[in-house]
């Protein structure tokens, strides 16, 4: 072959870059967005606390099952789910499994493949994620069992020394890592380094940050020869610091999110996908749907990824109780909707849910 | 250096607490927009007329006139006394610094001549490439030296954009991890410095076409080139919005002899390496012309405004002897033939005017249209 007298090898075959190129436009297709029920163990248990239920196996898989069995037209606006390994291994009570489950209905099983923040030593408290160790062969097993994608999450913090360039170069680098190895087992890897919301800081603070965090991610995946076109970026939209006392509105976070994004994203990136961070379910699909109606250039579809801010009345509503399957799943619809119409920029308000405007804010938030 | 204390009275107290120092401020920025802007507006690009004296005396060389000051001056004035016709096409002009210097027969400073026509005045103002020890001849450019003083009176003659080229070379082992960081940081420092000044800097990262390697190794070594351009641009809190790139399309080497590739072939490798690489904040892309014919250059640019891909950018001309190889040739260094050379560059910009809106169906052909204007290793 003439390329291997070349000084570059080929990263992909063009069949396998048109699989993942349409996997990912797919998931971020017109008015879709993709559900992040991702949850740890531990993470979950925190959630369950809140209705006072006990964080076992089977209840944690009964509601991912009452997640899964909304009626079809979720996936109307649910082009994806993320799974947790547990929940990837279970099946819903009649026995088909929960990756089934969500391809019956036309919706990608995705995976979560990280094993959680480490330490950074000699950092003011930083961190990065760890999972390379076998995660070939642990993504051969997850796309063999059905799965599109994957979703690996490092942890940037804002203060005044903080994120550091050691910080920044190496979560990139280990997220463009996962994303090499992803995607050559046949995953779109979903990219997140997220900026966490927690501290005093005011907006132009949170923007410049992200662009740098940005510019350094997509320098590393260029380094590792990451094919952009089959990857999304899962970012943390611009905001102030939970503990800013200035407030900013809807547009302004829209202008800040842009702009960081438009500054540093390819356009060749399929798509970009948000997460909610601590923001309450309303505040989420108003900034999505800022977003969109922001008038700046946005080559990439924006949508979102999101787990509380779609799953917080889901849960009050059901309370762990079967009697109530039914109407916590209308609160994922409506929440589903609102956010397929903000992904267009065409949400009109009124969709507030049983848990609407609670923020969901976690302090230091990790799995 | 020590800042003066009027300085720091400029800087509100509270942001002096921040860990973000203001780059430009919201009208610094706002006025490097505009411009930006303005030179890649829809059907218009850039002439490059900055070239060296010794380059240009190799134009007038090819055409027998002697390389003397005021020949370049009546050179250059043949250029800019063209019809008005030609501001629509024509946004902008890159200038030597004699050139920016020199004025026309009724005593009209050139910036002045370019200004009444709507044209915007640029400079280039790099001093030109130095070789980069221990390296396979790599170079990087040198000028930051006194630069923040040159843009400043620059900007004060009336000049609001400028320009500096690095040069990277494709070889077996080229370019290099350090001819990459080193030349994409002296660009990102020379932006930086022209930003404060209020001049729009081109970024020009020339991947040079000598060699015989494919389209495929000239697309990813641009990508390469420009993903780290980008970092450093980033590294600089460079204002893209304010800034163009000025990269060379994507071809395999001038001694390729490997299979013909198309101008589709061409326009889809450069729009790959742009879309994965360059942000959708920069203003615009300006295309350098290379070796490539007049027409060819055309052609491919039109091309290029017609590939189904994500172009969040204008993708304009910068062209230098692809614009101009016509006019020379038609002038002849006589008074007599002004208006066949002004046609010849009416011509030429009308094409390219076209091709960047994807809309050019040829028949605007000059007298050098064929003509390959290949120079191996080419500095200015």
């Amino acid at each position: 072959m003439a390329s291997s007298s070349s000084r570059f090898q080929q990263y992909l075959s063009p069949e396998k870059e048109d699989e993942l190129r349409k996997i990912a436009n797919t998931i971020v297709s017109k008015r879709r967005g993709i559900l992040a029920a991702d949850e740890s163990v531990a993470t979950i248990g925190k959630r369950f606390d809140t209705i006072g239920l006990t964080n076992t196996e089977e209840n944690r898989r009964k509601y991912r099952e009452l997640l899964f069995s909304t009626d079809n037209s979720i996936a109307d606006s649910i082009s994806g789910v993320i799974l947790f390994d547990e929940t990837f291994r279970q099946s819903a009570s009649d026995g088909t499994p929960f990756v089934k489950v969500l391809q019956n209905k036309g919706i990608i099983p995705g995976i979560k493949v990280d094993k959680g923040v480490v330490p950074l030593a000699g950092t003011l408290n930083e961190c990065t994620t760890q999972g390379l160790d076998g995660l070939s062969e642990r993504c051969a097993e997850y796309k063999k069992g059905g799965c599109g994608f994957a979703k690996w999450r490092c942890v940037l913090k804002i203060s005044d020394h903080t994120p550091s360039y050691q910080a920044m170069i190496e979560n990139a680098n280990v997220l463009a890592r996962y994303a090499s190895i992803c995607q050559q087992n046949g995953l779109v890897p979903i990219v997140e380094p997220e900026v966490l919301p927690d501290g005093t800081h005011d907006l132009q603070t949170a923007q410049r940050v992200t662009e740098e965090v940005l510019a350094f991610q997509y320098k590393a995946l260029a380094d590792h020869h990451v094919f952009l076109e089959g990857t999304l970026l899962k970012p943390n939209m611009v905001t102030a610091g939970q503990s800013c006392t200035k407030k900013y509105t809807s547009q302004d976070i829209a202008r800040a999110t842009v702009e960081a994004l438009n500054r540093t994203v390819p356009p060749a990136v399929a798509g970009i996908t948000f997460l909610s961070g601590g923001q309450s379910e309303e505040d989420a699909t108003l900034n999505l749907n800022a977003i969109n109606q922001y008038p700046g250039r946005k080559p990439w579809p924006l949508t979102f990824s999101y787990g509380r801010a779609l799953q917080a009345s889901v849960i009050k509503a059901w309370g762990g109780k079967d009697a109530n399957i039914k109407a916590a799943q209308e609160e994922l619809l409506k929440r589903a909707r609102a956010n397929g119409a903000a992904a267009v920029g065409e949400y009109q308000g009124g969709a507030a849910g049983a848990a609407g405007g609670q923020s969901l804010f976690v302090a230091n938030h990790s799995y | 250096m020590c800042f003066a204390p009027d300085v720091c009275d400029i800087v509100p107290v509270a942001k002096m607490a921040s860990r973000f120092v203001n780059y430009l401020s919201p009208q610094q920025e706002a006025e490097l927009a505009d411009i930006a802007r303005r030179l890649v507006a829809p059907g218009k690009g850039i002439l490059a007329a900055d070239e060296s004296i010794s380059t240009c005396g190799k134009r007038l060389q090819e055409i027998n006139v002697e390389n003397s000051e005021d020949n370049r001056r009546r050179y250059r004035e043949l250029l800019f006394s063209c019809e008005d016709a030609m501001a629509e096409h024509v946004s902008g002009v890159i200038l030597f610094d004699e050139t920016a210097r020199q004025y026309d027969s009724f005593g009209t400073p050139f910036v002045k001549c370019l200004e009444r026509k709507g044209i915007i005045p640029g400079i280039k103002v790099d001093k030109g490439v130095v070789p980069l020890a221990g390296t396979h001849g790599e170079s990087t450019t040198t000028g930051l030296d006194g630069l923040k003083e040159r843009c400043d009176e620059y900007k004060s003659m009336g000049i609001h954009f400028a320009k500096w080229r690095c040069v990277l070379k494709i070889s077996k082992f080229t370019p290099s991890y350090l001819a990459m960081l080193e030349n994409a940081n002296v660009l990102a420092r020379y932006a930086s410095i022209c930003q404060q000044s209020g001049l729009v800097p081109i970024v020009e990262p020339e991947v040079l076409p000598d060699g015989d390697h494919d389209l495929e190794t000239a697309r990813r070594i641009t990508e390469e080139v420009l993903a780290f351009q980008y970092k450093a641009l980033a590294d600089h809190h460079v204002f893209l919005e304010g800034t163009l790139l000025k990269p060379n399309m994507v071809t395999a080497g001038q001694s390729y002899q490997g299979r013909y590739n198309s101008p589709e072939d061409n326009a889809m490798a450069t729009v790959q390496a742009l879309y994965r690489t360059v942000p959708a904040a920069v203003a615009g892309v300006v295309f350098l012309s290379g070796g490539q014919g007049e027409e060819s250059a055309t052609i491919n640019l039109n091309a290029i405004n017609k590939v189904p891909l994500r172009r969040p950018w204008p993708l304009t001309f910068s062209f230098g002897r692809a614009l101009q190889a016509s006019v020379l040739q038609a002038w002849q260094g006589k008074d007599e033939n002004r208006k066949h050379a002004h046609d010849e560059l009416l011509k030429r910009v009308k094409a390219n005017g076209l091709a960047a809106q994807g809309k050019y169906q040829g028949g605007l052909e000059g007298m050098a249209a064929g003509k390959s204007l290949f120079v191996k290793d080419h500095a200015y």
